[in-house]
């Protein structure tokens, strides 16, 4: 528990740290769109990780959703990207992310059973929680497009369910 | 004075015009907000869901009634069998939630 915990806000700090470090420079459009496609990519992966181990129904179910809606999600961000002629760019919140979530998934490769889908959806809610909390106060606030702004509204929408769906399956499991 | 028989008539044919036309009632799913939020219908009407976003959702029932699945930019409909204010909600995102009030 502790653990978890630690590692939700590890990412958080991370995410903070890397908008404190920018100061006054907010994060570009190319920066943004990047971040979101990754935060979506990385949930995908978890949840074919969860689907290669999980055999519980709640859990494989909340895994398929999330490769479905994350998938959806980032087909329209490439969709736009294209259109908008915008270059996703790397930059450190995107690999912070990517270096928590690699972390994260070899932690959960070592569960099995009740213990892995109890790990999984636990982090589930607090990743979804990270990203939301970076979603509303840093990334749609700095984003100038207003088509990217509107996809990363809908985008919070959308990830403020899964967290709830998250939050739920949690409950089930206890 | 109308003649009885006028006045059985008329409400008659009100309470025939009311009970032989079931209506579709339609709701629109867009960014996640079923709009509207909350219809008014009555038993034997049709709900019908057109989901405009690019995700998959469903109206599932609070009380277990009904669970339908809408997927990304399809409609389902739904006939109502019983009475009763019933809340729903979409299982995928259950921040998504509406309210059917049905009359007997």
């Amino acid at each position: 528990m502790i653990a978890k915990f630690t590692a939700g806000l590890a990412a958080l700090c991370v995410l903070t740290g890397v908008s404190f470090a920018q100061g006054s420079a907010k994060p570009t459009d190319p920066q943004i769109a990047h971040i979101a496609y990754t935060a979506g990519q990385l949930d995908i992966d978890a949840a074919k990780q969860a689907l290669a181990i999980t055999k519980n129904n709640d859990v494989k179910a909340f895994a398929d959703d999330m490769v479905r809606d994350h998938t959806a999600v980032n087909k329209q961000a490439i969709d736009l990207v294209t259109k908008l002629k915008v270059k996703p760019e790397d930059n450190d919140t995107s690999k912070a992310l990517t270096k928590a979530a690699v972390d994260k998934r070899a932690e959960l490769a070592k569960l099995s059973g009740p213990a892995f889908d109890k790990a999984y959806v636990a982090n589930e809610v607090a990743y979804h929680k990270t990203v939301n909390g970076a979603l509303e106060t840093l990334l749609i606030p700095s984003a100038s497009n207003g088509e990217l702004k509107s996809l990363l509204q809908t985008g919070l929408k959308i990830f403020q369910g899964h967290q709830q769906h998250a939050e739920h399956v949690a409950a089930e499991l206890k | 004075m109308t003649p009885r028989w006028i006045l059985t008539a008329l409400v008659l044919c009100w309470l025939g015009s009311v009970s032989a036309h079931a209506e579709t009632i339609q709701v629109t799913i867009d960014k996640l907000v079923f709009s509207p939020t909350e219809v008014n219908a009555k038993v034997g009407d049709t709900i019908v869901w057109n989901n405009k976003d690019i995700l998959a959702h469903t109206a599932t029932a609070d009380n277990k009634d009904w669970d339908v699945m809408i997927g990304s930019k399809q409609t389902a409909s739904l006939v109502l069998k019983n009475a009763g204010s019933i809340d729903y909600f979409c299982k995928f995102h259950p921040n998504m939630k509406g309210r059917v009030v049905v009359a007997p």
